[in-house]
């Protein structure tokens, strides 16, 4: 029989080649399937019923739900308008602030290393702690620089009023992520060809010019990558709202996230929290898809 | 000519620092502030204290549980990072190497689901979670974290082992290495630039992770850091002499974390954009 195999070599080759991809691969798949897959599968599930978070009571209502969810629920429409206008001025100001300081770093200055470090620093901080920062900054430090400078600015009642309250959120967000933004930036400017550069300064090219014909042109993968960072960054904001208005002041200011949260871990209505959650899941797919799409259309080679 | 270039160079580096300590104002308010008595921060939030009141801290260290917060902290940032290394890398290595149709469209779902915000999946997952028993507990919350940190770690390390050559592990086939013994000895250790990245981004992830264990753990022997300093914000809210000393002791280790690593944060953090 020298020559060919037999057939329980193959099977217990093949026996051996499963248990490999058992050990290798199962782990993950085990982890992932328990925490994400169940429960994103039970979320399409849970809509549909009147769950009220004790395990017994799980009723099937079809559609009620969403049809609450979209006709009747006022706070939930606030809450993604406001998320929705807090994602468009986070995402414009954040970007433009850490491109701005991405080309300040990387011109010849003595402090670029220093600069680039506490430029960074706030984005390491959790969102929580940062906003109760700055919870005592609006109230306190804002009012006493008021006091020192007598700018109108900082006398106003940051945390008081819904139009402030928004812009404040925005102003910590723009601290903290800015300096992550600059840090993809960076990455982007330092590919840019010098040469190109150098031809289109020789060409009589203004600053301006160089810019938008050329800076701008190349780093459009790292624009890509920072608008789908701070779409989905600023649309599950959660942590930084809590901790900064809670959503105040009158619910002016509530996240979507913050909204889904209230809804089933604090009114205990977890089939109306589910269908939400729902909701938020397509349209915050939908929106990066988007988003991804059109942007990596504009992508050019150097 | 020279001269007016490093005159506009000066004029750079002034307008850098100034926007830095725009940056820094916060952290001088409220670090200036939580060495205060409380009459002193209200009278004089701008200046220095008037009498340095170190009693803040050691008030707070005691009422937050300071070294308890810490140690659940450390506890859940190291144990989520040694098993998401460890499950991750292994299943990456795998794919790369037998990418047949399972393990392609296993890779394929793991990313897909990178898209999924946490908080559409957090309400049933309290319930699934309850259910396995692993509610209350480091070790659950660890499991939650494996769960949520494996698709990225994986995607991460799935494209670093596609660039390491095969012939290496050839070789050790030959002189008689297991398949383990191979992934572990050889390797593993080559994918040590990428493994450091991951576990600078998981850990300030984990570190300052609050939804999670916020759903996860109830009792107060095992809050973490966030999760300390939120209850004691909420139970000393206006107190700014203590609240402050608290949020301080909460900033310090991360803020020290990131000063010690920063050139391989900066570094994880430029390579994990470029590929994602």
């Amino acid at each position: 029989m020298r020559g060919v195999i037999p057939i329980e070599a193959i099977n217990k080759k093949a026996r051996a080649e499963w248990i490999r991809q058992l050990v290798f691969v199962g782990p993950a798949v085990v982890f992932f399937t328990l925490i994400i897959a169940v429960p994103f599968v039970l979320s399409i599930y849970y809509g549909f019923t009147s769950w009220n978070g004790v395990t017994a009571n799980v009723k099937w209502v079809g559609l009620d739900n969403y049809k609450q969810v979209f006709l009747e629920d006022d706070g939930f429409r606030t809450s993604f308008w406001f998320t929705a206008r807090y994602t468009v001025a986070a995402v414009l100001l954040t970007n433009l602030a850490g491109f701005g300081l991405a080309l300040l770093v990387t011109q010849k200055i003595r402090t670029s290393n220093l600069l680039r470090t506490i430029f960074f620093l706030p984005n390491v901080i959790g969102g929580l702690l940062l906003g109760f920062i700055w919870s005592f900054i609006f109230v306190k430090g804002f009012a006493a620089i008021g006091e020192l400078t007598g700018i109108g600015f900082f006398e106003l009642p940051w945390l008081g009023t819904s139009g402030t309250a928004f812009w404040g959120i925005v102003i910590v967000t723009v601290w903290q992520y800015a300096g992550y933004l600059m840090v993809i930036y960076i990455a982007a400017l330092m590919n840019v060809p010098p040469e190109l550069m150098e031809a289109a300064r020789i060409d009589g090219a203004t600053r301006l010019q160089l810019l938008r014909s050329i800076i701008v042109p190349l780093i459009m993968p790292a624009v890509t990558v920072s608008l789908f960072l701070t779409i989905s960054w600023s649309f599950k904001v959660f942590d930084l709202n809590l901790s900064l208005t809670g959503g105040g002041p009158y619910g002016s200011t509530e996240s979507v996230a913050l909204n889904i949260y209230q809804e089933a871990f604090r009114n205990n209505r977890y089939g109306i929290g589910t269908a939400k959650a729902l909701i938020f899941f397509v349209i915050v797919a939908l929106i990066t898809m988007l988003q991804v799409y059109v942007t990596k259309k504009k992508e050019v080679e150097a | 000519m020279t001269r007016s270039y490093s005159v506009q160079r000066l004029g750079l580096d002034v307008l850098g620092l100034a926007i830095a300590l725009v940056f820094l104002v916060p952290f001088y308010f409220v670090g200036v502030n939580s060495l205060k008595s409380f009459g002193d921060v209200l009278a004089n939030p701008a200046g220095w204290p008037e009498a340095v009141q170190w009693g803040n801290y050691s008030r707070v260290w005691e009422i937050m549980r300071f070294p308890s917060a810490f140690a659940n902290s450390l506890l859940i940032t190291v144990g989520s990072n040694l098993g998401l290394i460890v499950i991750s890398s292994m299943a990456a290595y795998r794919m790369v190497r037998h990418p047949g149709r399972i393990n392609n469209t296993l890779l394929l779902l793991f990313v897909a689901a990178m898209v999924i915000p946490f908080q559409s999946i957090m309400i049933p997952l309290v319930r699934v979670a309850s259910t396995l028993g692993i509610m209350n507990s480091l070790w659950g919350l660890g499991i939650a974290y494996f769960g949520f940190g494996v698709s990225l770690n994986l995607f991460l390390y799935h494209g670093f082992i596609k660039s390491i050559p095969r012939e290496i592990e050839e070789s050790a086939v030959v002189d008689g290495c297991s398949p383990y013994g191979v992934f572990w000895r050889i390797v593993f250790p080559l994918l040590k630039p990428m493994t450091v990245t991951i576990v600078l981004l998981n850990s300030l992830w984990i570190w300052n992770d609050f939804l999670l264990p916020l759903l996860f753990l109830y009792d107060p022997g095992l809050r973490t850091i966030p999760l300390a300093t939120y209850s004691f914000f909420g139970q000393y809210t206006k107190q700014w002499d203590l609240a402050l000393a608290g949020l301080v002791l909460g900033v310090v280790p991360i803020v020290l974390f990131f000063l010690a690593m920063q050139r391989h944060i900066i570094a994880g953090i430029t390579a994990g954009s470029v590929k994602g």
